[in-house]
Formats: C-alpha cells, structure tokens, sequence
C-alpha cells in the first residue's frame, strides 16, 4: 500500500510539473515579445517609420490592407459555406465531399497556395503582382478557418433559438439571419481574428502573388492608378515578406536592422489588433448575456 | 334656398349613414357565421404520423374546441408532443417525418390549404424550457410582428407593451426593456415567451410541458396565465402533471402507445374515466 505521505508527495510534484508547463508557455510569449519588440525598437530609425520609399510604413499600410481585403474574401465564402453545413446539409455524399475539400483547403501547404495562386491569379489573367491576388491567395488558407469556426458557432447554440424562432413563423434564413447568426457573431469573430493572424504573418503565399515591390504615392488618391494606395491591383509588399526578402537578398548596410524593426512593427500589429477584436467581442457577448 | 341645400344634403349623409350601417350589419352577420362553423379550432381527422418506418401516432381524430384549454397526458413516449407538434407543423423540420390523414384549422386544410410559416403566426408555441433569444426583451417581443414585416416603431412599441401586459410581464420589466432577456429568471423567460407568442398575433397557443422546467411558484403564474389567456385564445398544453391538467384543462387527451385512448371533458375524465387504461394511468398505477 502507498503510504499517505507518498501519495502527498507525488500529488505536489506533479501539480509542479503542471503549473511549470503552463509557465513555461506564458514566459515563453513574453520573453518572445520582448525580444521582439525591443530589438526591433533599439535599431529603428525615423527613416524606417515613415511612408517614404525607405520607410516602412507603406508595408505597414499594404499588411493592413491585404489582410482586410483577404478577411473580406474569406467571409464573404467561408461563411455561407459553415452556413451550409451547419443548417443546410443532410448526412450524405455531398456533405461529406463538402466537408473533405474544406480539410483539404486546410492543410495546404502555403506556397503552393502561392504557386497556384501566381498561375491563376497572376499569369492567367496576365496582370502584374498585386495585392488582390495576394489577399485572395491568403483567404484561400484562410477559408477552411472560418467555414469550420462558424458551422462549429451554429452547431452548438442551443436548439431553443432554432426552435423559438421557427415556432413564431419564421423562414429558415429570417431564423439565421436574425437569430443563429447574431448569436454566435462572437465566435465567429474569434475564427476571423485567427485567419488575420495567419493574414498578418503570411510571407510564402505572397512571394508570387502580392509582389516584391511596393510603390506608392500618398498624394495619388486616383484608384485607377498603380501608385494610388487604395488601388488593390498595384503590388504590395507585406510586412512578413519584407522580412523574409530583408533577411535573404537585401543589399542594404542596415538590412538587419530593418527586419528587426519590421518584425517589431508586426509583433505589436497583431497583439494589438488581437487585443482589441477579442475585446470587441467580450463587449458583444456581454451585451447579449444579459450580465449587463 | 340655403336651407334647402342643408336640407338635401343632410338628407343625403343620411341615407349614406343607413347604407353603411347595413353593411356593416351584414359584415358582422358574416364574421358571425364564420365564428360558428369554426367552433372547433381543429379538427383533426385519422391522422398517422410517422418516423421513418416507426409509426408514433396512430389514427387520432380529435376536435379541439375554441377557447378551451385541452390538455394532452399520457406517459414519456405516448406521442403527446408530437402531436402538438403536428398542429402549428413544427414536425417539418424533423428528418423522416410523414403525415397522414386531415388536420383542419378554423375550416382550412393546414397541409393543402394553409402555408405553414402563415399557420405558424396563427398556432403559437411555447417550449419546455424557455427559449429566449440572445437579444434585449423589446426585441425578443418585437421578433414575431418583424419577421411578419411590421417596422414602424410605434406599432412595435405598442404590441411589445400589450403582449408584455397580457403574459403579466409589463410591471417587472417595463423598465429594462432594453436589458437582455437572457439575464432574466426561469419563470420569467417563459412568461416572455409567452409574451413574444401574443406579439406574433396568434389564435391558438400550443404549450409544450411549459412548467416542467420551472419552480412552483412560477409554474403558479404560467398556470394563472394560461386561465386568462383562454378568454381570447385556443390553448392546447402538453403535460406531465395530472394535477395541473386537472387545475386549468377543460377538456383532458389520454395517449398511449401513439394512441388516443380517451378524450373528454377533465372533470368527467379525472372522476370516471370510461377506460380501464385511463383509470390505471391517472391513478398512478403506471406511467
């Protein structure tokens, strides 16, 4: 028989090992963005900070930009997708063929999405690299993302909204639209922030598609032109990709030093914004909660 | 010669008047005789109801009377919320789900001759655990008339304010219409729902064990509710209380194994039942 005092004894060491592991990953986050953030910040100069030619700032802008127009993509056909197979599709072949090509989608490499994407978006069309081929190649990773999030969102409310609302009269789409698609908007927004976060940080997907190069005019606010910002068919170069081509081929003296500050600029990018989406929908679910 | 036109024209606004008032005379005469042959709310005519290959609801005829609370027992399984079911055709959504026979409400075939998201304004429903939308009470109230295209804000305000009077809510929640419903209490949410039912408009108010999920008090004030309620409307409730089919029913269904065994008035039913089954199961012999 175990003796009381073993028993004690190996019940402490292992919540040790437990709340060590748990440690382990929150100090391992911080000391990552502190890295980050301050090797970056020390080497930075106000040339890097600004939307010059030299400056950052143009990536800055071309990240926020692609990663929006990638997010609109990806919502516009992952949602109906979850939609579908959350309340639409019966138990059967098409719904499991459905259901495989979104695994699929998933678990693609990034630069053959890229490949692909260069050979579709770019040569077939024969355009140059823009950032429209770079977001609709980044919300092809992103598609599998939010068609899951929201049929996983629509399948775990509670059948009473299902059944509340379609017992007043409702059709099928008022019930979706005006009761099951508020009600998960939290969870949905969750998968949202995920496929930016995977927008933000994409470089292989965009080597062939976004473009190298970034060229814009600040004062140029006509959309039909490729130094106009808001042109989405111009080339971009994102933040991550300047990083990789910063680090591999640059000829620049204070390269290093540029990646730093890149990575930095994005480190603090994506903590923010995932700061603020996961705020947005903590004042969403509360409002809805009724602990308001 | 200006009294004279005063004359005639006086004259005139007369005779309209007359001819109005036979219209209306014969409108109401009209609407009378619609109101008798639809004494019945439904009538329900040797219907089957299956699942699949599984046959849950075997030749029931009923006719449910019009502003009478009928209560439907019977023990778990007995087909008594499927048959609630089938009235406002709920049983739509349920895969594999088939049909037969005839149901009639007020008059009208309701799966030939009535569309079922109309029927479904008409033929109410309460759940067995309350099912408030994750919205503000106005807009849980304000959902039915909505989806039926209602939008100026002032007639909503004024069916949001009725229906929260006439389930009894209005003095407890006046004040935080705006609140979520969900932060509201068990009791509270069921008296909502009922409440978002009136909104909607209905004839008829299927209440699906509306008690079981909730304490005795507030099982109180559903059951007070309900009494009210039937001045106005058809109620049908399924339940698993004989006492509470026994307080508020008029007329009490027995179901068992898919069957109706016995349907009568409560008072008859509870004293002398006519079949054997009946006596045994409200007697707690089974069930």
């Amino acid at each position: 028989m175990i003796s009381v005092e073993a028993k004690k004894r190996k019940d402490a060491c292992m919540t040790r090992i437990f709340v060590a592991g748990a440690a382990f990953a929150v100090i391992l986050l911080i000391a990552f963005v502190l890295y980050v953030v301050i090797d970056g910040v020390s080497g930075m100069t106000g040339k890097m900070l600004s939307f010059g030619p030299q400056g950052l700032g143009n990536m800055f802008f071309n990240t926020i930009y692609l990663v929006f127009l990638a997010l609109v993509a990806s919502t516009i056909t992952g949602i109906p997708a979850g939609i579908f197979l959350a309340e639409y599709a019966k138990k059967g072949r098409l719904t499991h063929w459905v259901r495989m090509a979104v695994e699929t989608l998933a678990s693609l490499p990034s630069i053959v999405v890229g490949l692909f994407g260069y050979l579709v978006f770019i040569v077939m069309t024969g355009s140059q690299w823009n950032l429209f081929a770079g977001a609709l190649a980044v919300s092809i990773l992103t598609l599998p993302l939010v068609t899951s999030v929201t049929e996983d969102a629509l399948r775990n409310l509670p059948s009473s909204y299902r059944n509340g609302s379609l017992g007043l009269g409702a059709s099928h789409w008022q019930t979706i639209w005006r009761v099951l698609l508020p009600a998960c908007f939290p969870r949905i927004m969750t998968g949202l922030i995920m496929a930016a976060g995977r927008g933000f940080g994409e470089a292989a997907a965009l080597m062939f598609t976004a473009g190298m190069s970034t060229d814009i005019n600040w004062t140029n606010w006509d959309i039909t032109s490729t130094s106009c910002p808001l042109n989405p068919f111009r080339p971009g170069e994102t933040l991550a990709l300047n990083i990789w081509a910063l680090r591999t081929e640059a000829l620049q003296v204070d390269a290093a030093q540029q990646a730093a500050a890149s990575s930095a600029i994005l480190m603090i990018m994506v903590l923010s914004f995932s700061l603020a989406a996961r705020y947005l929908s903590y004042r969403i679910d509360k409002k809805m909660g009724g602990n308001k | 010669m200006a009294e004279m036109t005063k004359t005639l024209t006086g004259f005139a606004a007369a005779e309209i008047e007359k001819k109005q008032g036979a219209v209306r005379a014969q409108e109401q005469a009209v609407a009378q005789e619609a109101a008798g042959t639809a004494e019945y709310t439904f009538d329900v005519t040797d219907m089957d109801l299956f699942y699949g290959d599984f046959q849950a609801l075997n030749s029931i005829s009923m006719k449910i009377k019009k502003h009478e609370i009928t209560a439907l027992i019977g023990p778990s399984g007995c087909g008594k919320s499927t048959f609630l079911k089938t009235l406002n055709r709920m049983n739509d959504w349920v895969e594999g789900c088939r049909v037969t026979g005839k149901i009639l409400f007020e008059g009208k075939d309701i799966f030939k001759e009535v569309d079922p998201l109309a029927l479904r304004y008409r033929v109410g429903m309460v759940f067995q655990q309350p099912t408030p939308f994750p919205k503000s009470i106005y807009e849980n109230i304000a959902y039915g008339p909505r989806i039926q295209g209602i939008k100026d804000k002032k007639k909503l305000d004024e069916i949001v304010e009725k229906s929260l009077r006439q389930a009894a809510c209005w003095d407890e929640m006046k004040d935080r219409l705006q609140k979520s419903a969900l932060g509201l209490s068990g009791g509270q949410q069921q008296r909502l729902c009922i409440a978002r039912t009136l909104a909607a408009d209905p004839s008829v108010i299927l209440m699906d064990e509306p008690t079981s999920a909730l304490d005795p008090i507030s099982t109180q004030k559903i059951e007070d509710l309900a009494l009210e309620l039937k001045e106005n409307y058809t109620i049908v409730i399924v339940t698993h209380s004989m006492q509470q089919a026994r307080r508020i029913s008029d007329k009490t269904a027995f179901f068992l194994l898919g069957e109706l065994i016995e349907f009568n008035n409560t008072l008859d039913m509870f004293t002398n039942p006519s079949n054997p089954k009946t006596e045994e199961y409200i007697t707690g012999r089974f069930g």
